[in-house]
């Protein structure tokens, strides 16, 4: 019995892990190419919820709704790119944070005119609903959905930046952006791009996650936090660091939330060891921040 | 000329006068906007329809939002009292920014009529002759919840809330009346959204029900992970989980869960129908439990505006303590603490056409009042 639950419970890390990093990811790729903190990503991502929401309301159809959140978060962020994050480029980072920051109460304000304040309703496709269980172990078919969504989605990053010319040109902004001008690569046009990407990864990780969580305004920043530590530990910049900080993060914080409170029984009285396991486990992930940046300053696979 | 311009001052004179002999401001300082708004939002519009309806044109109310903030709220409050000089006031929903305004307004001579958030401190120690709980001290759908478990065979329970002081309140009223054994007892970050982990230790665990209070948008995420999950317990918790706003975010993953309760909308007494049908019809929406909060809050100060003057303090608070008016909720009254003394229901949760909503099943707690009257000196 312990056995399957340390299981499920690695399971639950990996697919938490596995969300963080479509979130992250797009949050990395947008500062490592374009130099931009973006603390509106977790607008797109709630963008991506609430069109998933929506369109899947009207038609009936989830598959509709993820493809929805695809094409509104996507349109979202190129939107942005072109009207307000274009013209951040050359400021330093405090003008892109407090601009950045006016676009998410400018997105929470213009969710809640568009859609009222109380939470919608998205659910479970009834094709992935329920649990599938082998011998006496079982688990939500919509997270296992998640994980290998999740696994799709990081492998085919991995193959547009590492195979194809449009990531090659991804990589070569990141290292040097006046020289890939000078070669006549349309900048303007490839940052509009990849800040499209981005969003179009938060959007689509807020519509999956919005299936099993509330649908409402303001559901995006916690994540958004979240995905700085991610960004942080695996180095800023690095998809793959990224991807290992995310899966670190999801692991830490729910094993550390299920086996602290376990090991604290073992030396304090239950309800002590409940109160004290819960609040630890609460600031474990910042923990294991600060402490990969005491050992690497810039992070898993940062470079200085 | 002269004449003219001295009948018009004496007009004024008397025109200022009677609208401060009748008149009464309230200030309403509540949560539109930000996380939670939708309660407020009911809050808001269940009292203002008491308003409209009592065709009375001598209450102004003057709205403030609080986003959520304890420092907004007060902020608020000093600007209702200083600059509009209310002399009610109300509104608030969460526990923590009524105890940063509330006993600040009673001691400046102001009437507080709290439509929602019940802290231990002000029913107990804290309480105060202008502070009225028109809601609930924040224990009690808890401890009826553990009554009514005793009387229906709930054995082993897993108790869940956020870490914070109402979840500890919440968990510390159903366990000061619960019989049986508390298997686990999990406390989760404030504002979590995922609760696999919580899940999985559900599953693991012997417990045949589980209890839990997760306000706003946590408890559509827990209920809708705990449905997928193949967990095969009973689930149960107090009403804020199961309200008409949130029910239509979970949808059926919320049907068959008992939930307590001191409103429902099919609870049969005089107004409650019409109450319903009128916020429908105002609104087009179901009125929630905080909607029918708001009604009762201003059905209350109409009441007392009718026996006495504002500005007749002591009648003021005499007629108020009264509770002289039809609540939606059938009996009413002020237990010595000013905190209600009421029945509590327990409700299920089913689905009538389209619509997920609540059903009454039964009475869990009968004229309950709560554990902190003791402690009150009034």
């Amino acid at each position: 019995m312990t056995a399957l639950l340390l299981l499920e419970q690695t399971l639950n890390g990996l697919q938490f892990g596995l969300m963080l990093f479509l979130m992250a990811a797009g949050l990395t790729l947008i500062f490592g190419v374009m130099g931009i903190i973006n603390l509106a990503h977790g607008s797109l991502y709630m963008v991506g919820a609430f069109a998933a929401a929506a369109v899947a309301g009207l038609t009936g159809s989830f598959l509709l709704g993820l493809v929805a959140a695809l094409a509104a978060a996507a349109m979202m962020g190129a939107i942005v790119e072109i009207t307000v994050i274009r013209r951040l480029y050359d400021r330093d980072h405090l003008d892109q944070v407090l601009a950045t920051f006016a676009l998410i109460l400018i997105f929470s304000e213009g969710t809640r005119w568009l859609f009222g304040s109380f939470p919608l309703y998205l659910d479970v496709p009834a094709m992935l609903s329920g649990a599938v269980s082998i011998g006496a172990f079982s688990y939500p078919l919509y997270r296992l959905a998640i994980i290998v969504m999740g696994l799709v989605v990081a492998a085919g990053l991995f193959l547009l930046i590492a195979r194809t010319r449009i990531g090659i040109r991804i990589r070569a902004g990141e290292s040097d952006r006046e020289m890939i001008a000078a070669l006549g690569v349309d900048i303007s046009k490839l940052y509009t791009i990849v800040f499209a990407l981005g969003a179009a990864l938060a959007g689509f990780a807020g519509a999956l996650v919005g299936a099993i969580q509330s649908v409402e305004v303001g559901m995006g920043e916690p994540v958004l936090i979240l995905a700085f530590v991610v960004i942080v530990i695996g180095g800023i910049g690095s998809i793959k660091g990224a991807f290992v900080g995310a899966i670190l993060v999801g692991l830490t914080d729910t094993l550390g939330r299920f086996l602290l409170p376990i090991i604290f029984t073992a030396f304090m009285d239950p309800s002590a060891a409940t109160a004290a396991g819960s609040a630890l486990a609460s600031m474990l992930i910042y923990i294991l921040m600060a402490m990969v940046l005491i050992f690497r300053p810039t992070g898993l696979y940062g470079s200085a | 000329m002269k004449l003219k311009s001295l009948m018009a001052a004496v007009c004024l004179s008397a025109l200022a006068t009677a609208g401060a002999a009748e008149g009464l401001k309230v200030g309403m300082i509540t949560t539109l906007s930000g996380g939670g708004a939708g309660l407020g939002i009911d809050v808001r519009d269940g009292f203002m329809l008491a308003i409209n309806q009592s065709g009375r044109d001598d209450v102004e109310v003057v709205i403030e939002d609080d986003q959520r903030k304890p420092e907004l709220a007060v902020q608020a409050a000093d600007k209702l009292i200083q600059a509009e000089n209310v002399d009610v006031m109300t509104g608030i929903i969460w526990s923590n920014l009524a105890l940063a305004v509330a006993p600040a307004a009673v001691a400046q001579g102001k009437f507080y009529l709290s439509p929602n958030a019940g802290p231990s401190q002000l029913a107990g120690k804290g309480c105060h002759p202008n502070y009225f709980n028109v809601s609930w001290q924040n224990d009690a759908f808890n401890e009826a919840a553990a009554m009514w478990a005793n009387d229906n065979g709930v054995e082993k329970v897993f108790l869940m809330a956020p870490n914070y002081p109402a979840g500890q309140d919440m968990i510390a009223g159903f366990k000061r009346f619960f019989e049986g054994e508390v298997t686990e007892e999990v406390y989760t970050k404030l504002g979590q959204t995922d609760y696999a982990a919580e899940i999985a230790q559900m599953r693991a665990s012997d417990a045949d029900t589980i209890y839990f209070f997760l306000p706003g948008g946590m408890g559509i995420s827990f209920m809708k992970q705990f449905a997928g999950s193949g967990v095969d317990k009973t689930v149960m918790g107090p009403a804020f989980s199961f309200d008409q706003g949130i029910l239509g975010a979970i949808g059926e993953a919320a049907l068959g869960v008992k939930n307590t309760a001191h409103w429902s909308k099919d609870l049969d007494v005089p107004g409650n129908a019409e109450f319903v049908s009128s916020f429908q019809e105002a609104y087009g929406r179901l009125p929630s439990l905080y909607a029918a909060q708001g009604y009762d809050t201003a059905l209350l100060l109409l009441s007392a505006m009718e026996k006495a003057d504002v500005s007749d303090t002591d009648a003021f608070r005499a007629a108020l303590k009264e509770a002289d008016f039809q609540s939606v909720r059938g009996k009413f009254s002020f237990g010595s603490n000013n905190h209600p003394v009421q029945d509590i229901l327990m409700r299920e949760v089913v689905k009538e056409g389209d619509v997920v909503t609540n059903r009454i099943v039964g009475v869990a707690a009968t004229d309950h009042t709560d554990a902190y009257f003791g402690d009150c000196n009034m």
